[in-house]
């Protein structure tokens, strides 16, 4: 770098280092009829699953068809607003757009009714006192402002039950 | 089922990249940031602009930087009559390699000539239209928007000149 020869005008100014390339892409995104379905009940603050015709597997959100049987899954089945977290991550670093306070948990819950865990929010709670089984109910957003969103669920919290049978989810642990 | 049952949303993904320049590349941009525009001296004497590292036919390493003008020449142009997102200017406009005077190679930037692709043509004379400097104070929110694309001062960047514009003595 010193062997460069700079124009007399650019002696002695701070060099430009980096330049900003920000980059952007737009897409239009569609979830898929029956993620839709899934959407669309949401928005009457209701969680259907669908349930897998051969393995009886009931998959939240619902994809339309069972990846093991290779079937669709037509039958809908609702499911409670509670669950229980079968995984979870503190969160320790901040990143560009997050509005969360760290350290934030983040997990997976099992609802009550379904085979697999969705991923929310956890608050309410210390994070060091979340862990595996513990039982936790949806949060919603008021009334007026819920949409075809999962985050019209603002997030889920401890109900105080007590923890859940490892067996009770021990297929997603 | 009927498609209108389907949901769609916009999802936007962005990245805030920035890329580190070097002493060749970021010797140009600071000198955009100071209102003017330099090349390299390239092994056969002559000046490439925008200036490159390393010579284009012997490979080897470039380091005398010089001063070029802000006036030039269309040496070849492009007339974009549906402006995208993202580029130069809002309306009809012309992506021009530019001689500038002093260069010898040709540089690629925006030409304005009102919307009308009948006022640009090979050969004319175009001259940089520079945004104003960074007044001494002002804050980095008021420079630009994190996005850029609202440019208000220089600051190193391409898009220091705004575009080209007809006019220049030689
Ligand atoms: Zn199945």
């Amino acid at each position: 770098m010193s062997d460069i020869q700079l124009p007399e005008r650019l002696e002695g100014v701070e060099p430009v280092r980096s330049i900003r390339t920000f980059a952007s892409l737009t897409y239009q995104y569609t979830p898929g009829r029956a993620a839709s379905r899934f959407l669309k009940e949401v928005e009457r603050k209701r969680l259907v699953g669908q349930r897998c015709p051969v393995c009886k597997k009931v998959y939240v959100p619902p994809r339309g068809s069972c990846p093991t049987d290779g079937v669709a899954t037509e039958e809908e089945v609702e499911l409670g607003h509670t669950g229980t977290i079968v995984s979870f991550c503190v969160v320790n670093v901040p990143f560009m757009a997050n509005l969360m306070e760290i350290p934030y948990v983040g997990a997976l819950i099992q609802l009550d009714g379904s085979d697999i865990p969705i991923m929310h929010l956890i608050q309410e709670v210390p994070y060091d006192e979340v862990h595996m089984g513990m039982r936790v109910e949806a949060v919603w957003v008021p009334d007026g402002e819920i949409s075809h969103t999962l985050e019209s669920i603002k997030y889920f919290r401890p109900n105080g039950e007590p923890d859940a049978p490892y067996d009770s989810y021990k297929e997603n642990a | 089922m009927a498609d209108q049952d389907v949901l769609r949303a916009p999802n936007v993904v962005e990245y805030p990249f920035s890329r580190t320049t070097g002493p060749v590349i970021g010797a140009f941009f600071t000198a955009l940031r100071e209102g003017f525009i330099v090349g390299i001296v390239a092994r056969d004497g002559t000046v490439i602009v925008p200036p490159v590292e390393y010579d284009p036919h012997t490979s080897e390493s470039l380091t005398e930087l010089v001063e070029v003008g802000d006036t030039g020449e269309v040496r070849s142009w492009a007339w974009v009559g549906e402006p995208l997102d993202g580029q130069p200017l809002g309306r009809p406009f012309a992506y021009a390699l530019i001689k500038l005077d002093g260069a010898d190679t040709p540089m690629v930037h925006a030409v304005d000539t009102g919307g009308d692709p009948s006022k640009i043509s090979t050969g004319m004379r175009v001259r940089a239209k520079w945004l104003p400097a960074k007044p001494a104070g002002a804050s980095e929110e008021e420079q630009t928007d994190p996005k850029g694309a609202v440019r208000t001062y220089r600051e190193g960047h391409i898009l220091d000149i705004e575009c080209f514009v007809p006019g220049g003595q030689a």
